[in-house]
C-alpha cells in the first residue's frame, strides 16, 4: 500500500500536515464569516492584499518576511475598511461595495508587479494557484533540526485563529447574531468585526504561500457552511467545522495521490483537490443532514406519504366489506379499482400491499386483497377515528360537506386517548352523520355475515 | 450645479448612442467593420473595439444582477466556468472533437456556468445559507475543481499549446479579430435577449412576490439572468480574464446607480460606463508599454466609479450632502419663526407695544433649542434676506409682517399635530411637543385640512388653537432667569 502511493512521511506527511493547518486555521474564522452573511468577504480580501504585497516587495525587494506580511495584513484590512465605507456614504449594495473594492484594489496590484517585474519572479499565478506541493521544500534551521516554514507559520496562525476563537467566544456570538445587542451590552461590535477582520487577512495571507488562495477561500466558507446545515448550536458547528475541514484536506492529499494514476497522468494539484472533496463533503451533507438535508426530506416525505396510504388502504377495504355486507366477496378488491379510489399509483399502491401483507393484516392472492382478522381490527379504529371526527366536527357546526375531507386528514394522527375523549363528548355514540355504524375501540364486532 | 449635470448626461447619452451606432456597425456590416479595422494599427482598433463591446455588455448584466442584489454573481459564475473548459478539453477527444477548438471549449464553460448557476439555486433552497454562501461555496469549489483539471491538462502535450491558463488572467493585448467579432455578436445577443425579456427581468429585480403572482417562474428568471451573465462571462474571460470580468459586471452598474432611479436610463449609462473604461483603459495600455490593459481597465472603472460616487445626480454623495443640509436649513428656519412667535405668545398681551409682541432677543433664541450661535446666526441672516425677520432698533429679531404671517401658519400646524396625538394617538402632553417637533416640517395641505376637520370644530373662532402643555420656550426662559438670578447672588 505504501508502495503503490508513494507515501514518504518527510514529504508527503509535511503536504498532510500543511494542508490540514491550513484548512482548519481557514475553517475557524469562516464561521462567522458566513453567519454575518459576508462569505465573500474571504474571496475578496484574499485578492485584494496583491497590492499590499506587490508595494511590500518594492520596498524591501524579498519575496518572504514580516514586512511583505504586514504589507498584505494591511491591503487585506483596507479592503474591509473600504468596502463598509462605500457601503455606508454611498448607499451602495454590500455585494456591490466588495466587487467594486477588491477588483480596483486587485487591479492596482497588478500594475504595481508589473512595475517590478524586470527585476523579479513574483508571479501572480503563484498567489493564486498556490504550490502545497513545494511546502516541503522550503525549510529552515531551528537548533539542528530542517523545519518546513510554511508549515510552521500556519501552525502558528492555526494557534492563533484558535486563541482568537475561544477567547472572544461570547463577544463573536452576540456580535454576529445581534450587533445592537451587542452594542448595548457594552461589547463594541465594530471592534469585534475589525478584529475578524484581522484575523482573516492574516490567515489569508499566510495560506497563500502554502496553498494559493483558492483553498483558503474554500475553507472560509464550505465548511461552516456544511456544519450550519447540521447543526444550530455555534459551539458544535465550529467543532464540526474545523473537524470537515480537516477531513477533506486528508481526502484531498490521497485522491491527488491515487486519482491521476488511475487516468494515466502525473500529478494533479493537491489544494485544487482539498477544495473538490470539501464541495463534495458539502453536498453530502446538503443530502444527507439529519434535519435540513434533501435527500432525508425526500425520504421523510416519501414514509409519511406511504404510511398514511397504508391507513387508507386498511380503511378503504374495511369500508367495502362493510357496504356489501359480506365478508367472502367484499373483501376482495382488485388492485386496478383500489389505485383508482385511492388516486394513487399503481407501484406505491403495491408497495403498500406488500408492506401490510408482511405485518400480516392483509393477505394476497394475485390482483386480489384480503384483509385479515388483525387487519380487519385496526381498520376499525382507524374508520372509528374518522367517524368520531365527523361527528365531533359536526357538533362544532363545520358543514357536513367539508366534514370528510378534515376526518380524513385527522384520522392518520388519532391516538386512543383522544378518541376515548372524542367519544365521551358526543351525545350519541352510535352513528356518525352520515348514517354509518362508528365501530367501538375494545369491543371489535366481526361484520355481519352474508 | 444642476444645469451641468443634466448636460453632462445628455453628453453620456448622446455618446452611448454612439457606441450603440458603432455596435450595429458591427454586427450589420461585417465587410465596413474590416474595412474600418484595417488600417495601420489594426491589432490597437481590433483590442479598442472588442474591449469597448465587452464593457458595454457587461454593463447592461450588470445592472440586473446588482438591482437583483446579487452583484457578485459575476464573480461565482465566471470561476464556475473554469472546470468546463479543463473538462471539455480532456473529453472533447474521446468523443472525436478538437479539444484545443475554440468552440468546445466555450461549450463547455457555458455548460459548467450553467451548472453553477443551478447550484447556487439549489444551495440557495437550502435551510439557514444565505445569497452569500451560495455565491461562495459554488465560486471556491468550481474554480478549485478547475484548477486540479488544468494542472492536468498542463500534462497532455496540445494543453500547453492551448493556452488554457489564459483563461484566468487573459490577454486584451493579444485579441484577435475572431475575439472580437465574438464579442460583438455575443454583445448583441445580449442586448436582444434583455430587450426581449425587459419586462420580466425588471419584475424579479424590483417585486419578486409580485413577479411570482403574475405567473413568472422565479428560479427560470433567475436561471436566465446567471445565463446572460454567463454567456458574457465566457467570452469575456479569454479576452481580458477573470478580475477585469468581474469588475466589469459589478462596477459601471453600481456607479450607473448613483446617476438615476429610472431603469433604462441606468441601463445606457451602465452601458456607457463600461464601454467608456473599455475604450480608455486599453487606450492607456496600448499608449504605455508596461501597463497591463485588463488592470487598467479596471482602474479606469474604478476612476469612473468614484467620481459617480461624487457627482452622482440621484445618490451622489454631493447631492445627498446638500439635500439634508438644504432640509436641515428648511427646518432651522421654521424653527426659528416659530420660535420667535411662541416666545411673545407666551410673555402675553400686557406687552407695552406690538413690535414687542413680534420680537424675540438673540439670548433667547439660542437658548431655545440645542442650535450653535453660528448656525442661529445665519439663519436669522437668511430669513431677513427673505423678508420674514429683521433686526429691529433694540438689536431684537422682530418678525415682519409676512413672517408673522408665516409663523403663525407653523404654529398651527404643530399644535394640530399635537393635539392629534393627544387625542387620537394617546400620547402624553408632556411628550407630544418633541414628537410634534419631527414630523411638523413634512405635513402635507391635504393633511392639514383633514386635520383641521377632525380637530377644530368646536374651536372654529380663533385661527390658532392654545398650546396643549407648557410652551418650551417659557419654562426654558424661566430656569434661564433663575440661573442668571443665582450668578448675580
Amino acid at each position: 500500500m505504501t508502495d503503490a502511493l508513494s507515501w514518504t512521511w518527510h514529504y508527503d506527511g509535511v503536504i498532510l500536515l500543511t494542508g490540514i493547518l491550513c484548512a482548519v486555521a481557514a475553517s475557524l474564522p469562516g464561521n462567522f464569516l458566513v453567519l454575518r452573511r459576508t462569505s465573500l468577504l474571504g474571496d475578496a480580501v484574499s485578492h485584494a492584499v496583491l497590492p499590499g504585497i506587490a508595494a511590500a516587495f518594492l520596498l524591501t525587494h524579498s519575496r518572504t518576511g514580516p514586512i511583505l506580511f504586514a504589507g498584505a495584513v494591511v491591503a487585506g484590512l483596507l479592503t474591509a475598511l473600504l468596502t463598509e465605507l462605500i457601503r455606508d456614504i454611498g448607499s451602495v449594495d454590500e455585494g456591490a461595495s466588495t466587487g467594486v473594492v477588491f477588483t480596483t484594489l486587485f487591479a492596482a496590484g497588478l500594475v504595481l508587479i508589473v512595475q517590478a517585474a524586470d527585476s523579479v519572479d513574483l508571479d501572480p499565478g503563484c498567489v493564486l494557484y498556490g504550490a502545497l506541493e513545494d511546502s516541503p521544500l522550503q525549510t529552515f534551521r531551528m537548533g539542528g533540526l530542517e523545519l518546513p516554514r510554511v508549515t510552521l507559520t500556519l501552525a502558528a496562525v492555526l494557534l492563533l485563529n484558535l486563541v482568537f476563537v475561544l477567547l472572544f467566544f461570547k463577544e463573536l456570538l452576540i456580535s454576529s447574531f445581534d450587533p445592537g445587542l451587542a452594542t448595548t451590552g457594552g461589547y463594541n461590535a465594530r471592534l469585534v468585526h475589525y478584529l475578524l477582520m484581522v484575523i482573516v487577512a492574516i490567515t489569508a495571507v499566510a495560506s497563500f504561500e502554502a496553498a494559493g488562495n483558492i483553498l483558503v477561500v474554500a475553507m472560509f466558507i464550505v465548511p461552516p457552511s456544511a456544519a450550519l446545515l447540521l447543526t444550530t448550536r455555534l459551539s458544535h458547528m465550529i467543532w464540526i467545522s474545523a473537524g470537515i475541514a480537516a477531513t477533506a484536506a486528508v481526502m484531498g492529499h490521497f485522491s491527488a495521490l491515487i486519482l491521476p494514476r488511475w487516468a494515466g497522468y502525473r500529478s494533479i494539484s493537491t489544494a485544487g483537490m482539498m477544495t473538490l472533496c470539501v464541495g463534495l463533503l458539502f453536498l453530502a451533507a446538503a443530502l444527507l443532514s439529519p434535519s435540513a438535508g434533501v435527500l432525508t426530506g425526500w425520504v421523510r416525505r416519501v414514509r409519511l406519504s406511504l404510511r398514511i396510504l397504508c391507513e387508507d388502504l386498511l380503511a378503504l377495504l374495511y369500508r367495502i366489506e362493510e357496504r356489501s355486507g359480506a365478508r367472502e366477496i367484499s373483501t376482495i378488491a382488485s388492485v386496478e379499482e383500489l389505485s383508482r379510489k385511492l388516486l394513487c399509483g399503481r407501484r406505491m399502491l403495491i408497495v403498500a400491499g406488500w408492506i401490510q401483507a408482511r405485518q400480516g393484516r392483509l393477505t394476497r392472492e394475485g390482483d386480489i386483497l384480503k384483509l385479515t382478522d388483525t387487519g380487519r381490527r385496526e381498520a376499525a379504529l382507524l374508520v372509528r377515528s374518522h367517524r368520531l371526527w365527523e361527528s365531533y366536527l359536526v357538533t362544532e357546526g363545520v358543514g357536513r360537506g367539508r366534514i370528510h375531507r378534515q376526518a380524513e386528514t385527522l384520522e392518520h394522527y388519532t391516538s386512543e386517548g383522544l378518541r376515548s375523549r372524542l367519544d365521551t363528548g358526543l351525545p350519541d355514540g352510535t352513528l356518525d352523520p352520515h348514517g354509518s355504524p362508528i365501530p367501538g375501540e375494545h369491543d371489535f364486532r366481526s361484520p355481519p355475515d352474508a | 450645479m444642476s444645469v451641468h449635470l443634466q448636460i453632462f448626461v445628455q453628453l453620456l447619452q448622446s455618446a452611448s448612442e454612439c457606441v450603440l451606432v458603432l455596435l450595429a456597425a458591427g454586427t450589420g456590416f461585417r465587410e465596413r467593420l474590416s474595412s474600418l479595422l484595417l488600417f495601420e494599427h489594426y491589432n490597437t482598433r481590433i483590442v479598442l473595439l472588442g474591449a469597448t463591446l465587452l464593457g458595454l455588455a457587461a454593463g447592461l448584466v450588470g445592472c440586473f444582477t446588482l438591482l437583483r442584489r446579487r452583484a457578485l454573481v459575476g464573480d461565482a459564475l465566471s470561476h464556475a466556468t473554469l472546470p468546463g473548459v479543463g473538462l471539455a478539453f480532456l473529453l472533447a477527444p474521446l468523443m472525436g472533437f478538437d479539444g484545443s477548438s475554440r468552440l468546445v471549449l466555450l461549450a463547455g464553460a457555458a455548460a459548467s456556468g450553467i451548472a453553477g448557476a443551478v447550484a447556487i439555486l439549489f444551495i440557495r433552497s437550502l435551510p439557514r445559507l444565505k445569497e452569500d454562501a451560495a455565491l461562495g461555496i459554488v465560486l471556491s469549489v468550481f474554480f478549485g475543481a478547475g484548477v486540479a483539471l488544468l494542472t492536468v491538462v498542463q500534462q497532455v502535450p496540445a494543453g500547453r499549446a492551448a493556452g488554457l491558463d489564459r483563461y484566468i488572467f487573459g490577454q486584451t493585448a493579444s485579441m484577435t479579430a475572431a475575439d472580437a467579432r465574438l464579442i460583438a455578436l455575443t454583445a448583441a445577443l445580449v442586448a436582444l435577449l434583455i430587450g426581449l425579456n425587459f419586462r420580466s427581468l425588471t419584475l424579479l429585480c424590483f417585486d419578486e412576490g409580485y413577479a411570482a403572482a403574475r405567473g413568472y417562474s422565479i428560479s427560470l428568471l433567475d436561471l436566465l439572468l446567471m445565463s446572460l451573465v454567463v454567456l458574457i462571462t465566457m467570452i469575456g474571460l479569454q479576452a481580458v480574464g477573470l478580475i477585469l470580468m468581474i469588475a466589469m459586471l459589478v462596477i459601471p452598474a453600481a456607479a450607473a446607480r448613483f446617476w438615476t432611479n429610472r431603469l433604462w436610463v441606468m441601463l445606457l449609462i451602465s452601458g456607457l460606463i463600461g464601454g467608456l473604461s473599455g475604450f480608455f483603459g486599453a487606450l492607456l495600455s496600448a499608449l504605455f508599454a508596461d501597463l497591463p490593459s485588463g488592470a487598467v481597465i479596471v482602474l479606469t472603472c474604478g476612476v469612473l466609479f468614484f467620481g459617480s460616487l461624487l457627482l452622482g445626480r440621484e445618490r451622489g454623495v454631493l447631492v445627498r450632502s446638500m439635500r439634508r443640509s438644504e432640509l436641515a436649513a428648511a427646518i432651522d428656519r421654521e424653527h426659528l419663526l416659530r420660535g420667535i412667535w411662541e416666545l411673545r405668545e407666551s410673555a402675553g398681551e400686557e406687552s407695552a407695544s406690538e413690535s414687542d409682541r413680534r420680537a424675540a432677543g438673540f439670548e433667547e433664541l439660542l437658548n431655545l433649542r440645542s442650535w450653535s450661535a453660528g448656525r442661529l446666526r445665519a439663519q436669522i441672516r437668511k430669513a431677513s434676506a427673505e423678508g420674514l425677520v429683521w433686526l429691529n432698533s433694540l438689536g431684537a429679531v422682530e418678525l415682519t409682517r409676512r413672517g408673522v404671517m408665516e409663523a403663525e401658519r407653523l404654529v398651527h400646524h404643530h399644535r394640530l399635530w399635537e393635539l392629534y396625538l393627544i387625542t387620537h394617538a394617546d400620547v402624553a402632553a408632556s411628550r407630544v411637543d418633541r414628537e410634534a417637533d419631527a414630523i411638523e416640517h413634512v405635513l402635507e395641505p391635504e393633511l392639514i385640512a383633514r386635520l383641521e376637520e377632525l380637530l377644530l370644530q368646536r374651536q372654529r373662532g380663533s385661527a390658532i388653537p392654545a398650546s396643549p402643555h407648557d410652551i418650551a420656550g417659557a419654562a426654558v426662559q424661566q430656569s434661564v432667569a433663575a440661573v442668571q438670578e443665582d450668578r448675580r447672588k
